[in-house]
């Protein structure tokens, strides 16, 4: 059985198709691929996938279980973690409790067990703060822990926002472009990281990215967007050479 | 006085409360802002009506035209040296700065006139006018016709002129404004100015009725307007006056018979029912995040 | 235990008595002057409210205008609980206390509920409508004595007591802030869909920090009437609240340290300088104003990171538990 099965899921923003019968099936530890030109309707999938936004019409289900309409902080207990395109970090709190908000629903105590610092709350943080670490020491920023995550170089930020998705312990991680504004060489760092993450969580991971090197270095599928529908969707080389695509990406 | 009569001072405190959220309304569809302040300009108004009037003796007609000059400058000035430097701040930076600048203007008009409320002349000279059995004081004429005709003046002037759908540019996005060759900077003073001009005709209008002025007059009509911008849905137009209408006859209503002191509880409730209904207000638009 | 009692701690139990300590021995030799001493319980109030306060400006980054009004219902309850019941004063006064924070904070639901589902602007506008509703029921019903007050509270408060709570509201206040409900708050007002994204209950924290906040302004305002015998619904006007407000701005948004200074500031700066009472307000208003601004021009952010930067090389550990007290927006 697919991680992820999506069926026919269409949105419409005032008439507008944005996203029309997109359908989409992701196994288990699969690296995927989303691609398309700018204003395909990559996002708006990511954003009905997480519920921002509620879908017109189509089933989203996560390993069996249909999440449709489901709030985000539902779908996000329910095992879906998300970065965003434009990086959205808790800009005034360090990078370690960044990646503890990320625990929250998992190292739990009450808010009594928090006021008056009951034993609960010391063994709970106590957790939390191993389990932030070893999370920040896969993406090389535990050195940074106390810092503000807004002082933190760009590159970091969009590993930061990683580091935090993976904390809420999901099945499935979408990547919003998480290439965008970096270089060749953070970029090749990123690809490690990404593949590295898949192989030690055994994680599912979509993606969306403009970057071809990294799509066809690390995705082995991917679904091509246009015009807010699906143009092919296959393996990876096969897709890219498909003459479709590249008339989609670089016009008549 | 009978039902009708009541109608009427609702309709008449309704158009002061409706020509006051114009101001709010536009102010907040183009900067985004509640501008807390804007309750304080229609006091400034009347002080400048009154001592135009009483202390130099001039004709009313000069003394309203003083008063809306007085308060577009006002509206400039503050929008330029409070809020200006505030434009990419957080909303609640922008929020606590106009609590700040209303407290402001409170604080000033205390020390010059201190705390007693001072008597206005009417600035408006016509007689009262029958209709059958029903008699209009000349007040409510002139404030139920001064407002129709700024209403009027208003949808054509943003319909129609260049300036007008500037505004509506910069009220939708900003940057595009910017990038299509608008000055967005001026086209914000522009809106302060208009907004701060319709607050004078308010408080003229308002001290007219009511014959008296001091330091927190404009606060509780401030809020209450601010009150029917959010109840016909703040950044519409039309929403302010029909806000506006609806809020002066609840108040006129609720005094005339269920109780005097609890009319503003009663006001207040129904911003929250509304709210609760119908978060974007009667006529407002709901806007969407971009995530 | 152990846990409980590190350095840091230690340090502040210690400085806490030591204060205690210095401002009774003050009061007791005559130093103090009686009109100072009268000074003391508004000073240790406005210190709960501000910090109280602070919860839902600062930290959870939503104005609300209506903490007077909060403070005005838990007032109200707690003194009319204190003056029908005939229980010793050890039991009566923190029952009172409890009923005045419990009432304030159940208003603290029933307006939270709905407005907490309103954006920005809005909720400040419906706290303050609130406000307003409370201040002219008050005003019209019997049981509240109407406009002449509520009177023949028993004066059961003294300095001490307040000084005790207000100890207790920073506590809970600052331990709840570092606490994973406290940063879920803190990440709510750095970017609530960010916060949505990794699976935080906007509304409950929401609601939370805006319940245990409203608690507090209860207690602190049934201190107020128990230390002065009588309350009058004009006292918790819109100007209360802003006062309130000014002090946290002041003090820094998210800085608790910073509300509890400037408490002390604000409340003996119109004594200390008595001329200029008349300013005090155009003051308020200068201060709000000038804060926003420069808080929010880049330059000034260098300035003060600077500044920052240099006294913390010349501290040696120590640091404060809400970092530079600076102000976030």
């Amino acid at each position: 059985m697919a991680l992820l099965e999506v069926n026919n899921l269409t949105i419409v923003f005032g008439g507008l198709h944005a996203v029309d019968d997109f359908s989409l099936k992701i196994e288990k530890g699969q690296l995927y691929g989303l691609i398309g030109p700018n204003g395909a309707g990559k996002t708006t999938c990511f954003n009905m996938l997480t519920g921002v936004y509620k879908p017109t019409g189509g089933r989203i289900i996560l390993d069996g279980e249909e999440i449709t309409g489901k709030s985000t902080i539902e779908i996000n207990k329910k095992g879906i973690a998300r970065t965003f395109q434009n990086i959205r970090l808790f800009h005034n709190m360090t990078v370690l409790d960044n990646v503890k908000i990320g625990l929250n629903n998992q190292k739990k105590y009450s808010v009594a067990e928090g006021i008056f610092r009951l034993p609960r709350y010391f063994k709970a943080e106590k957790e939390m703060d191993e389990k932030a670490i070893s999370l920040l020491s896969v993406f090389d920023l535990d050195k940074e822990k106390d810092i503000l995550a807004s002082n933190l170089p760009y590159g970091k930020q969009r590993k930061l926002e990683i580091a935090r998705a993976l904390a809420t312990n999901p099945k499935l991680l979408l990547l919003d472009e998480p290439a965008a504004g970096m270089n060749p060489n953070e970029t090749a760092e990123l690809m490690k990281t990404i593949r590295f993450v898949r192989d030690k969580f055994n994680m599912t991971i979509l993606l969306i990215e403009h970057d071809m090197k990294l799509v066809s270095g690390i995705c082995e599928e991917i679904t091509v967007l246009n015009f807010g529908k699906e143009l092919t969707h296959g393996e990876t080389s096969k897709v890219l050479n498909n003459p479709e695509v590249i008339k989609a990406y670089l016009g008549e | 006085m009978g039902f009708i009569e009541q109608l009427i001072n609702g309709l008449n405190l309704g158009s002061i409360y409706a020509l006051m959220a114009l101001g709010y309304t536009m102010v907040y569809g183009i900067a985004k802002m509640l501008n807390f302040a804007h309750g304080d300009i229609i006091m400034v108004g009347a002080y400048t009506l009154s001592l135009v009037m009483t202390n130099l003796g001039m004709p009313p007609i000069i003394a309203i035209l003083a008063s809306v000059v007085v308060c577009s400058l006002l509206g400039v000035t503050i929008e330029k040296i409070a809020y200006k430097p505030l434009r990419s701040a957080s909303p609640l930076t922008v929020l606590i700065t106009a609590i700040g600048v209303s407290y402001f203007l409170q604080s000033v008009a205390l020390l010059i006139f201190g705390s007693n409320k001072r008597k206005v002349e009417s600035a408006i000279t016509m007689s009262g006018i029958k209709i059958g059995a029903l008699e209009l004081t000349g007040e409510s004429v002139v404030t139920l016709g001064v407002t129709i005709l700024i209403m009027v003046g208003l949808t054509l002037f943003i319909k129609k002129t260049k300036l007008g759908k500037a505004m509506l540019a910069v009220s939708e996005d900003k940057g595009a404004a910017q990038l299509m060759g608008i000055n967005v900077n001026q086209t914000i003073s522009i809106t302060f100015a208009i907004g701060s001009a319709l607050a004078a005709v308010a408080g003229v209008l308002f001290v007219s009725s009511y014959g008296f002025v001091g330091p927190y007059t404009g606060s509780l009509p401030g809020i209450k307007a601010f009150v029917a911008a959010v109840l016909g849905g703040i950044g519409s137009i039309p929403g302010a006056m029909l806000g506006g209408i609806i809020l002066g006859i609840i108040e006129s209503l609720s005094k005339a018979y269920i109780s005097t002191n609890l009319s503003d509880a009663i006001v207040f409730s129904v911003l929250i029912i509304v709210l609760l209904v119908k978060p974007s207000g009667l006529l407002g638009k709901v806007r969407m995040d971009k995530v | 235990m152990k846990k409980l009692l590190n350095r840091k701690n230690i340090i502040s139990i210690l400085m806490a008595i030591l204060v205690y300590v210095l401002i009774t021995c003050l009061v007791s030799s005559g130093i103090l002057s009686r009109h100072y001493q009268s000074l003391l319980v508004p000073v240790g109030i406005n210190i709960i409210l501000a910090v109280s306060l602070n919860l839902t400006v600062g930290f959870l980054g939503e104005l609300t205008l209506g903490h007077a009004g909060f403070m005005s219902v838990g007032a109200y309850a707690g003194c009319i609980f204190s003056i029908y019941s005939n229980l010793p004063v050890y039991i009566e006064l923190p029952l009172s206390l409890i009923i005045g924070g419990l009432v304030a904070a159940l208003f603290g639901v029933i307006i939270g509920i709905p407005a907490l589902r309103l954006k920005g602007d809005y909720l400040a506008i419906v706290t303050l409508a609130f406000g307003e509703i409370i201040r002219s029921v008050f005003t019209n019903l019997e049981i509240t004595g109407g406009a002449g007050g509520l009177k023949g509270i028993d004066k059961t408060s003294n300095y001490t007591i307040v000084y005790i709570i207000a100890i207790i509201t920073i506590i809970v206040i600052s331990n709840l802030v570092r606490s994973r409900h406290g940063r879920a708050i803190c990440a709510i007002r750095d970017n609530i869909i960010a916060a949505e994204s990794v699976g935080i209950n906007v509304v409950y924290h929401k609601l939370l920090a805006f319940v245990i906040a409203a608690f507090f302004a209860g207690v602190a305002g049934v201190l107020y009437g128990q230390n002065l015998g009588i309350l009058k619904p004009s006292t918790f006007d819109f100007n209360k609240s802003i006062e309130i407000l000014v002090i946290v701005v002041l003090g820094g948004m998210g800085s608790i340290a910073g509300s509890i200074i400037s408490a002390v500031i604000i409340t003996l700066l119109p004594e200390v300088l008595r001329g200029l009472a008349d300013y005090r307000m155009l003051i308020y208003a200068v201060v709000l104003i000038a804060m926003m601004i420069l808080n929010s021009s880049p330059k000034f952010a260098e300035f003060k990171q600077e500044v920052v930067h240099k006294l913390k090389g010349n501290k040696v550990g120590e640091g404060k538990e809400e970092g530079d007290g600076s102000i976030r927006g």
